[in-house]
């Protein structure tokens, strides 16, 4: 009898808290930042969310990409919010995206032996422009011109070296965010599914989805399967 | 005291018939009495100079401060009751200390000016504690550019261009007020503020020092007390300037 997704691990020896092994990309352009993130949320070998949304909104202008403990991350982005929500109202202006990537790394630092969350901040402020910030487990916070993070990033690492360029257009970074993810996702067993990215210039927030059947593949993969077709095949 | 105030003036926590806080006014009194100190906002950056009477010889010359860093960025020049602005200065500092260990960036001039003066005036609202005797000129250069705040004892606190504290601050306020404090550069407010010092003060005979500071961009953005050669030149300046206007007399 199948007991499904919540019962022992001892065969397959796998965490079985719902985690974002996942694949995070943030990349900076000439004017903006560009950040993505997949999909996928899995239990162990199952798929328990499969068009999750990994970038959550800390202000008007900053984004935080999850990966790691979906419940910690959460609850770190809950707070952060919170907390620069309240300085937005003391300083009668957004914060800086510093000061928000400062305050995730503090969360992470303070309470370093209970969290495990790995997470990029990117933003836009009329400071310092588009700002990519990696705040991984431990409290650690470093400014980079691009981050990646998650289970899946050990795939692109190298990928990304090769391909960043400073000083890129909008849709150059936009393109290779999602190059990047797709290249991840076709061969991290725990990233896949949607692409999701998020664009931040002066002009604001942009969001944008890609379906799974839209996800750029690379060699090897085969082609998404067609729904209609499927359909009619069962039929 | 008896006269004004009396019966309801014996706590903080008593208004007046009339709607005062009288322990507040003389609160402010003691800033009033004190000698005084000016602070001017120039292009390009602060100046904070303050008038200190010489009480003895025996005082190495100097030494007492009046000035006070509070920040790489900021810094305060207290008036009225020493001790109590020494306390003032103390939680600006922390302040300024703890922003910018839990968010990552100095304080904000206007910032750190609303926590001083919500501060300040905490001692306005309980009969346990009195309100403190002192007004600070609270001095900062951050992002938006170079401010200038007067913090009072009873909490209230404004954006100036140029302001003056203590026993001849009306005088002083007139001599700023006809000068065209928006196109200065510090170092001609320096030797402004060191004229104007030496105009007013009114005791003939009692000798007194002029502390100066500053926050500019010939000072890389740091409070600092103005550099000795500086002060040197603008109390030469001011001294033939009086030399100048007596010979006019």
């Amino acid at each position: 009898m199948d007991l499904g997704p919540c019962v022992s691990t001892e065969a397959t020896g796998k965490s079985q808290a719902p985690h974002t092994g996942t694949t995070i990309v943030a990349v900076s352009f000439d004017g903006g930042v560009v950040l993505g993130a997949d999909g996928r949320v899995s239990t162990g070998t199952y798929i328990s969310n499969r068009a999750s949304n990994k970038i959550q909104q800390l202000t008007d202008n900053v984004f935080l990409l999850r990966s790691g403990s979906a419940a910690d991350t959460q609850a770190i982005g809950d707070y952060v919010r919170y907390f620069a929500e309240q300085l937005a109202c003391e300083l009668g202006a957004p914060p800086s995206v510093a000061t928000v990537a400062k305050l995730v790394s503090t969360m992470n630092y303070q309470n370093k032996e209970m969290l495990m969350g790995a997470m990029i901040v990117a933003g836009y402020d009329e400071q310092q422009g588009g700002q990519v910030y990696g705040c991984p487990i431990g409290g650690t916070l470093v400014r980079e011109q691009w981050a990646v993070d998650g289970s899946g990033s050990t795939y692109i690492w190298a990928a990304l070296d090769d391909a960043f360029k400073e000083g890129m257009t909008r849709k150059e970074a936009e393109a290779l965010v999602v190059d990047a993810l797709s290249l991840a996702m076709a061969r991290d067993a725990s990233s896949g599914g949607i692409i999701r990215t998020v664009t931040l210039d002066k002009t604001g927030a942009h969001v944008r989805y890609i379906g799974g059947s839209d996800v750029p593949t690379w060699f090897e993969d085969l082609p998404a399967p067609n729904a209609a077709a499927a359909g009619m095949a069962v039929g | 005291m008896s006269g004004i105030g009396t019966g309801y003036d014996l706590s903080a926590t008593t208004y007046s018939p009339d709607g005062k806080v009288f322990q507040t006014d003389y609160a402010q009194k003691a800033v009033d009495n004190s000698s005084t100190a000016l602070g001017i906002k120039c292009k390009d950056g602060i100046v904070l100079a303050v008038e200190k009477l010489v009480v003895s010889k025996l005082l190495v010359e100097r030494s007492s401060r009046r000035i006070h860093n509070v920040d790489r960025h900021a810094g305060i020049c207290v008036a009225g009751l020493l001790p109590d602005g020494r306390m003032v200065v103390n939680r600006a500092a922390e302040e300024a200390s703890n922003y910018k260990s839990f968010y990552g960036e100095p304080i904000p001039g206007r910032v750190l000016c609303e926590r001083l003066a919500s501060y300040m005036h905490l001692f306005n609202l309980y009969w346990s504690m009195r309100p403190y005797g002192t007004a600070g000129l609270l001095a900062t250069y951050d992002e938006d550019g170079p401010a200038l705040y007067l913090v009072e004892p009873s909490g209230v606190a404004h954006k100036y261009h140029g302001t003056a504290v203590g026993k001849a601050r009306q005088a002083v306020k007139n001599e700023l007020e006809k000068m065209k404090l928006g196109q200065l550069t510090c170092r001609e407010a320096v030797v402004e503020a060191a004229k104007i010092l030496h105009k007013v003060h009114e005791e003939d005979g009692k000798p007194f020092e002029i502390e100066m500071s500053w926050i500019c961009d010939d000072s890389g953005r740091v409070h600092q007390r103005v550099p000795a050669e500086v002060l040197a030149e603008a109390e030469a300046a001011a001294k033939a300037a009086m030399e100048e206007s007596d010979m006019e007399d």
